[in-house]
């Protein structure tokens, strides 16, 4: 691990002060991450800042919206009643990710800024994109089974790793930032980028902006809502195919409100827009779940290692939906 | 640096990248505390914090100052095992041992956020406030700790009987067994 220089910020002001002060910064919360990526000197930064005692705090708000601190750890994410009651498919996303340990340590902004887990991102003697723009791309043609079948780019395939976040893109949520001429929100689907040729370029935060807090808009169909995660393991490992989902269903047997999201299929927490729509004012049956799900995987690319995914897309988006009709709580 | 370790306090001069890992074993030479994977993988290096299991190679020493961490030396001694110590020799949940404490470090942590009403991936109904410990429970729960002579049926076991209440007398502890 390369040197570094320490400080711990009291409020957001701080934090971004002490960031601008000294180039190549980076912010650090519980560090499960960056941590691992500056031992294998992934991650080089010059100087951390401690954004840990900034608000953790879960707050309902007057619209019945949930205001989470970015500090807030993901352990006291998952077991916030109001979150659980309102945003089961949060609580379930958090809990189908990592381990307890690292549940505890992890907080929500470092989830949202957490890097790929791409092998070839990890090996310093493999070619990476998104490690050193321009050097190439060894997970095309290498060991590519976690890796994306959507919206991926000749420069990288390379898949988002959290599950937390497929919940956040699914629930329309908005990121609260603070930089050095003040705070601004981004809508959390344009927080994360596809890879295109500037894979490097992962999210739409600048280098001196920090994540303060993270808002999720009131939706009562969330109350019906779950997440499911299929992986190589039954716990404690990274995705191939989950399903962020909401479903409403009117009295005559219609879909009102979906929300859908996948992760493990990209460079980012993919919004299944193509499949809401196509489920909109449709029959809640499974034929109409399996034909908004060949309607988002439509433009789906395999790659040697990886294309049984869009199958396996397909096949969890419609179990998932169906449990919801069913009551279940998969 | 100024840290509470097991209920005493320490101070040492460090530099920035010392993990809590490091500190515990090559500086306070508290060497139960293992290092497995140092990547958070197998959380043999499961200590607990403000009662709170984490992963100690992942944590920055810098960052755990003045908060009371508790390690398998503070949880037992050999002449007085802590329960899950006892209840771990009793019902074979351990071969090797490298493992051992970071499963009982995270089994003491574990059964608090049960108590807490912590859930996890496998509780059926969020909306309860009280968890019951079953067996897909305790493994789910007890994911983040690898043990790679294969005991973790024996860990499931051990914890059960940790849990469960003490009976009248309780049995002799066998020492002879390995």
């Amino acid at each position: 691990m390369n040197p570094f220089d320490y400080a711990r910020a009291a409020d957001p002001a701080e934090a971004v002060r002490l960031a601008g002060a000294r180039p190549n910064t980076k912010f650090l919360g519980g560090g499960t991450n960056l941590v691992d990526l500056m031992r294998e000197t992934i991650e080089t930064p010059d100087s951390l800042v401690d954004v840990t005692g900034l608000s953790r705090r879960i707050e309902v708000l007057a619209d019945g919206g949930i205001l989470i601190g970015a500090a807030a750890r993901n352990t006291a994410v998952a077991a916030d009643p109001a979150v659980r009651k309102r945003f089961p498919m949060l609580a379930r996303a958090i809990l189908a990710g990592a381990s307890a340990q690292i549940r505890n340590m992890a907080t929500v902004g470092g989830n949202i800024m957490q890097r790929t887990r791409c092998c070839y991102f990890y090996d310093d003697a493999a070619r990476c994109n998104k490690r050193v723009p321009g050097a190439g791309c060894d997970a095309v043609g290498g060991f590519n089974r976690m890796h994306a079948i959507l919206g991926a780019s000749p420069a990288c395939v390379a898949t988002h790793p959290s599950d937390l976040c497929v919940a956040l893109a699914a629930l329309d949520a908005v990121v609260h930032v603070e930089g050095p001429t003040g705070g601004r929100t981004l809508r959390f689907i344009d927080f994360h980028r596809l890879p295109g040729d500037r894979p490097d370029i992962e999210t739409a935060l600048a280098a001196d902006e920090l994540i303060t807090a993270v808002e999720l808009p009131p939706l009562s169909a969330a109350a019906r809502s779950t997440y499911r995660k299929v992986r190589d393991r039954s716990s404690y490992a990274f995705a191939l195919v989950s399903v962020a989902a909401a479903l409403d269903v009117a009295a005559d047997g219609t879909v009102g409100t979906v929300r859908l999201a996948l992760g493990g299929v990209a460079h980012k927490p993919w919004r299944a827009a193509k499949a809401e729509a196509a489920l909109h004012g449709a029959p809640a049956t499974e034929a109409s779940f399996r034909a908004a799900a060949e309607a988002e995987l439509m433009d789906a690319v395999g790659l040697p290692g990886n294309a049984f995914k869009i199958e396996l897309a397909k096949r969890t988006i419609v179990a998932t939906l169906a449990g919801l009709v069913r009551g279940e709580r998969s | 640096m100024r840290f509470i370790i097991n209920g005493q306090s320490v101070e040492r001069a460090l530099d920035a990248r010392t993990s809590l890992l490091d500190l515990l074993r090559d500086h306070l030479h508290l060497t139960g505390t293992k290092k497995g994977c140092n990547q958070g993988a197998c959380g043999a290096c499961t200590v607990l914090v403000e009662g709170e299991r984490i992963n100690a190679c992942l944590a920055l020493a810098v960052q755990y100052q003045e908060r009371p961490i508790t390690t398998i030396e503070g949880l037992g001694e050999e002449v007085a095992l802590h329960p899950l110590q006892r209840a771990f020799i009793e019902h074979d949940g351990f071969q090797c041992g490298y493992c051992t404490p970071g499963q009982i470090c995270s089994a003491v942590g574990m059964m608090a956020e049960a108590g807490r009403g912590v859930p996890s991936a496998v509780t059926a109904d969020l909306d309860g406030d009280s968890v019951d410990l079953t067996h897909d429970e305790l493994r789910e729960r007890m994911s983040g700790n690898l043990c790679r002579c294969g005991a973790h049926n024996g860990i499931i076991e051990a914890i059960q009987a940790a849990m469960a209440p003490a009976p009248a007398q309780a049995a002799p502890v066998k020492e002879d067994a390995r």
